[in-house]
């Protein structure tokens, strides 16, 4: 059979000459490359301490955007539960009541929005499908649970919060094309 | 000394006699593991070193590792069932009630004899055992090597015609 | 024997004992470290610093788990396994030769327990028994891998322990005694016995290998085939004892083969130095243990470099390349005594 590469090497019961027979040049041979690994760099990454550098575009934990204003931008529309491949996504809308302005940006909202990230694979669908971008992955880490319960996460995990300081910049992971797109102020979406 | 020496001999007696009376042959072959350790111990007590330890890796170690060995791979964990003939019952009575006679009747004249002058205590030692045994006893020794090496060629003799 | 020589040696006796506990313990340590730089990566880091208390850690996690005996297991078989394991694997140190002779006030204490004449023997004595915790153990566990993992070992031990006992029947035509002690007294300076017998050594040391079931020679519980070999029913302490037993007998052995062949307490140059005696005396000790961390550290390196022997390998290597050899050397050795 022709070798796919030319790393294969044939194999057999070909007599072995002295040196192999008595295996100990193969050993010591053995033993020197051990060796040298003892003294190597270490390829670990102590993680809660380190962390290792993502990928701007690594797709991790969802994040339900806000705008500047701090308004809510998901507006329940339900694209992102139907572009989800592993239906993760449920949610329940609700109106926006007079005086709520300030909390929601659209006349209706998600009162509950819900992901099992026990059955999301992190495919992307649903922040290509939001027309709000309201929802979006992240390069942050989904831990683990005990609980099958708690892997559902909920708004007070996916929302993002308030606080200035605690908001969460996703315009790393957005290509130019986008960027040179939201510039058009014109269009309703980026109003 | 002689506390140690009653203790010793007292376990022995017993796990001999477990060996026999014991329905477990593995049972029976770890209290004749404790038999020999026992009688290692004697050696030790008589300053018999060398041959107190080669007691023990020859007897202890090898032989009834073998035993065991032999023991766990046919499976008797069940209760082999006692139920002899009683034909077999006699004959082994019998049998062993000869060996036991011709036991005493060996031992009777060696402990009528006098004890040959004062107990040395250095005789267990290797060196002295070395003297005796590639001295005195050079033949008889020499002998019983070649009695092993022909049990030895005579085993693989065996086993190479299958 | 005075009370003072007899305080002495109890104090000698507790204190080999635990040091015996604590390398065991900090081995189990090493052994990961070891294992984790080799594969280039850190190992246990935290518990402690640099992982330091994780033996500690450990220790506690085998005494809080459930101890579990089979239902249809021999009980006091599958109890006292362990128990001779590790008896009879800490028993070995008594002999061994930690150091040369104190001198305090006159009076001269010597840094070993006790000085049989037949020491090298002893050792033999104490691997043949040591045999029957794994061989019980096994057994008792009324389990097939169990009980293939135990006869596994039981063959592997006999048959490694003959050409092991003649590799050191070829040490002692050289030194002529089988104390170690003497052996050791021998060596002084450069004269280490690796240098007169290295082929002896070679094999010694193979042997040494399967003889505490370590890697390349770890049949008796070879985890791809047999699960976990004769400790497979063991749980919580019990199988802590066997696990223990096995760092044990691998410290023993180093320090064996250290005093047999890498001449025990024994510094070259140190009496150059014009050291006191009490000095030299302790840092012969401390040279000894050095020797011992190296052979220890040997026998991890080796483990994690060398893939395990298939069993007829390993029963190939033992009766038909070992043995022979063993004989070969025993020869030499014999013809040069005679023509030197
Ligand atoms: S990342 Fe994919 S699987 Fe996960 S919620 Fe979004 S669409 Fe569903
Ligand atoms: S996240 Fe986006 S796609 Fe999903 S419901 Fe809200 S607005 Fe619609």
């Amino acid at each position: 059979m022709e070798s796919l590469t030319n790393r294969s090497k044939v194999t057999g019961n070909k007599k072995m000459s002295f040196l192999e027979w008595i295996y100990l040049p193969a050993v010591v041979k053995g033993l020197y490359i051990t060796i040298k690994h003892l003294f190597r760099k270490k390829a670990t990454i102590s993680y809660p301490e380190e962390k290792r550098e993502f990928s701007p575009v690594y797709r991790g934990l969802h994040v339900l955007k806000r705008d500047d204003a701090g308004r809510e931008r998901c507006t329940a529309c339900g694209l992102c539960a139907v572009a989800c491949p592993a239906e993760a996504i449920t949610m329940v809308a609700a109106e926006r009541k007079p005086g709520e302005e300030h909390l929601y940006r659209e006349e209706k909202y998600a009162k509950v929005y819900e992901i099992n990230m026990l059955r999301c694979i992190f495919c992307g669908d649903c922040e290509e499908a939001c027309p709000e971008e309201a929802i979006f992955l992240t390069n942050r880490l989904v831990p683990s649970e005990y609980q099958r319960n708690d892997l559902i996460y909920c708004k007070d995990i996916l929302l993002e919060p308030l606080d200035d300081a605690k908001r969460i910049d996703v315009s790393q992971r957005q290509t130019p094309a986008v960027k040179e797109f939201k510039k058009n102020k014109l269009l309703f979406h980026n109003k | 000394m002689v506390f140690l020496f009653y203790l010793l001999t007292a376990i022995m007696l017993i796990s001999a006699l477990m060996v026999v009376f014991s329905r477990y042959p593995i049972n029976s072959v770890i209290y004749l593991i404790i038999c020999f350790l026992m009688v290692a111990g004697h050696y030790i007590l008589l300053n018999a070193q060398f041959l107190a330890v080669v007691h023990i890796i020859v007897y202890t170690g090898a032989v009834m590792v073998l035993f065991l060995f032999v023991l766990m791979l046919l499976n008797l964990n069940a209760k082999i069932d006692t139920h002899r003939s009683v034909l077999i019952r006699i004959a082994a009575v019998v049998s062993g009630g000869l060996l036991f006679l011709v036991l005493v009747a060996a031992l009777k004249g060696s402990l009528t004899a006098p004890l040959s002058g004062k107990f040395d205590s250095s005789i267990g030692l290797v060196k002295n055992l070395g003297m005796v045994l590639y001295k005195d006893f050079m033949l008889p020794f020499e002998m019983s090597s070649v009695l092993f090496l022909s049990a030895m060629v005579g085993a693989l003799m065996l086993s190479k015609r299958q | 024997m005075e009370a003072n020589d007899l305080i002495f040696k109890i104090i000698l006796l507790f204190l080999v004992f635990i040091i015996t506990l604590l390398v065991a313990m900090y081995s189990t340590y090493a052994e990961r470290k070891v294992a984790a730089f080799i594969q280039d990566r850190i190992g246990p880091n935290r518990a402690g610093t640099f992982g330091l208390l994780q033996p500690l850690a450990d220790g506690v996690k085998m005494f809080m788990k459930e101890d579990i005996i089979p239902l249809h297991a021999n009980k006091a078989l599958f109890v006292m396994g362990p128990s001779i394991a590790m008896t009879t694997a800490c028993l070995t140190g008594v002999i061994i030769p930690w150091g040369g002779e104190l001198n305090i006030g006159g009076k001269i204490y010597s840094l070993q327990i006790t000085d049989l004449n037949i020491g090298v023997l002893y050792i033999f004595a104490m691997v043949a028994i040591g045999v029957y915790g794994i061989m019980l153990g096994g057994w008792a566990s009324n389990n097939k891998y169990a009980l293939l993992g135990s006869v596994r070992a039981a063959s592997q031990m006999i048959s490694y322990e003959l050409a092991m006992a003649l590799a050191i029947t070829a040490l002692i035509l050289k030194t002529g005694t089988l104390s170690l002690r003497d052996i050791v007294a021998q060596q002084q300076g450069w004269h280490w016995n690796i240098f007169y017998q290295p082929l002896g050594f070679l094999i010694f040391l193979v042997c040494a290998f399967a003889e505490t079931n370590r890697a390349p020679f770890d049949m008796p519980e070879c985890e791809s085939e047999l699960i976990g070999g004769y400790h497979t029913e063991y749980s919580s302490m019990r199988l802590g004892f066997y696990l223990f037993a096995e760092y044990i007998n691998m410290f023993i052995s180093s320090a064996v083969l250290a005093t047999l062949y890498f001449g025990g307490y024994h510094m070259p140059f140190i009496s150059h130095l014009g050291l006191s005696a009490n000095t030299v005396v302790m840092l012969g000790t401390l040279f000894f243990f050095i020797k011992i961390f190296l052979l220890i550290f040997f026998f991890m390196w080796v483990r994690w470099t060398i893939p395990r022997f298939r069993y007829d390998q390993l029963m190939k290597l033992g009766w038909k390349g070992l043995l022979p050899l063993a004989f070969i050397n025993i020869f030499i050795t014999g013809l040069v005594m005679i023509l030197l």
